[in-house]
């Protein structure tokens, strides 16, 4: 059997992270352990034959077996995250097939390098796959995440990162709110620019990290260049762009 | 598989002939790349036609644009679902580039090399008879470097990787060796049509000449 072969998979929960955001766990017959960063690609079809197929980046972590759980950001008029948002529930099955991508991800290995983490909005959920992974192997080396929001209620897995974050002194958690601030909010309150990033940089001290950055286009173009300006290696920053285009 | 259907989903579009299977229509120019965006010095631009030919040529940024130029406005396909229709391109023909050497007999493939360090290789078959271009300008404009200016491959008939960004060259080769995506599980040949987006979806013999690398 092909190993990205299409499978019916069967959701066990829906869970809403955020007003426009719903993270589907999806059972699997055929499991494979993925790499964090990784994706499934995930297909509709209409009476008639009609189909729409669309990536959707794993939340969980790859020790998380026979299952997977895809953070979906549901966009207006969306044709399948539109579906997924009102015409799903738990039971129903769906087709998917992966995982898939080998460069945005995170092995995990302990000689890794400390990892920078930069997301914009949904962008968080295959860094949030990372952070999972980490998290499950006990790697201590040091890791940020800098996840840029508009506002408050934007904040994927909140109190999953914020937990995260209280137990392990070794991982740091910096909001960014680039509309509404909570009140009294001392943190980063501006679209991330190079002074922000530098300071993220400053703080792994000598060591080089490993940069993850994942989020809409321009937000990562503009990541992507200010690490290069913050000294970073092009070869320690990796990318990947998506946002609500087109779906 | 094949007779599962998802209970109440509709279709949200009409049917579009021009659509391959499994992508939707943007309006957008999303852009996707693996890394940072390389910052390419005019001055030192070159590009290169390297591997089995006679002799190789290379050709500076201000020779490249003396070359014989003309408008394509293909639609493109990424392998990321989107495709964008009647896409205005302005560049220059890869059968223009080839006048200006000799391949050897054997050269029956291409790994496009670019700045950056990507690579995507396809038959050389696929950059001939007007199927490819060198894109140094897109809708009248220089081509932006986050769409992979100063100038980018484009073979718009395949998935939108194998039209490498930041093209420095090509190189021509016997076997069809995987460039940077297809090391990593992507197609050897990505024809949107027959929805050859991984390696699996490979047909028979694209899948049999790669076991064989």
């Amino acid at each position: 059997m092909s190993r990205v072969a299409w499978q019916l998979a069967t959701v066990t929960a829906i869970r809403p992270e955020t007003p426009h955001v719903k993270t589907f766990t999806l059972s699997l017959p055929q499991f494979t352990p993925h790499l964090a960063g990784q994706h499934y690609d995930l297909r509709l079809t209409a009476e008639g034959g009609y189909q729409a197929e669309r990536s959707y980046s794993i939340a969980s972590p790859p020790e998380q077996a026979g299952e997977i759980e895809l953070t979906v950001e549901i966009i207006p008029n969306g044709e399948v995250s539109g579906y997924l948002d009102e015409g799903v529930a738990v039971g129903d099955q769906l087709e998917v097939r992966g995982p898939i991508g080998g460069y945005f991800v995170w092995p995990g290995e302990a000689s890794a390098p400390p990892l920078l983490l930069v997301a914009g909005g949904s962008g968080v959920v295959p860094l949030m796959a990372m952070l999972r992974h980490r998290q499950r192997l006990g790697v201590r080396t040091p890791a940020a995440l800098l996840f840029s929001v508009r506002t408050p209620e934007e904040v994927i897995y909140r109190t999953e990162l914020e937990v995260m974050a209280a137990n392990d002194p070794s991982f740091t958690l910096l909001l960014d709110y680039t509309r509404q601030a909570p009140p009294g909010w001392a943190g980063y309150h501006r679209r991330i620019d190079a002074t922000m990033l530098a300071e993220v940089v400053a703080r792994f001290g000598t060591a080089r990290p490993q940069a993850f950055v994942c989020g809409p286009t321009g937000l990562v173009e503009s990541v992507a260049n200010s690490l290069l300006a913050a000294g970073l290696p092009p070869e320690l920053i990796l990318t990947e762009r998506f946002g609500p285009t087109g779906s | 598989m094949g007779i599962f259907t998802n209970r109440g989903f509709q279709p949200k579009r009409p049917a579009n002939p021009k659509l391959p299977p499994g992508q939707y229509e943007t309006t957008d120019f999303p852009v996707l790349s693996a890394g940072p965006t390389p910052r390419i010095n005019l001055a030192n631009w070159e590009f290169r036609l390297e591997g089995l030919v006679e002799a190789p040529v290379k050709w500076s940024w201000e020779e490249f644009n003396k070359l014989p130029m003309q408008d394509f406005n293909p639609d493109i396909h990424c392998v990321t679902k989107w495709s964008k229709f009647d896409t205005h391109w302005r560049g220059v023909s890869v059968d223009t580039l080839l006048e200006h050497v000799q391949l050897k007999p054997e050269a029956q493939f291409v790994t496009q090399f670019c700045y950056g360090g990507y690579t995507t290789n396809l038959p050389l078959a696929d950059l001939r008879d007007g199927k490819a271009f060198v894109g140094l300008f897109y809708d009248g404009q220089p081509l932006a470097p986050e769409h992979g200016g100063p100038a980018r491959l484009v073979v718009p008939h395949l998935y939108f990787w194998k039209s490498a960004k930041w093209v420095q060259g090509l190189r021509f080769t016997a076997q069809d060796e995987p460039g940077f995506w297809e090391r990593g599980g992507y197609s050897m040949y990505g024809d949107p049509w027959k929805e050859q987006r991984y390696r699996d979806d490979d047909d028979e013999q694209a899948s049999a000449s790669a076991l064989r690398l």
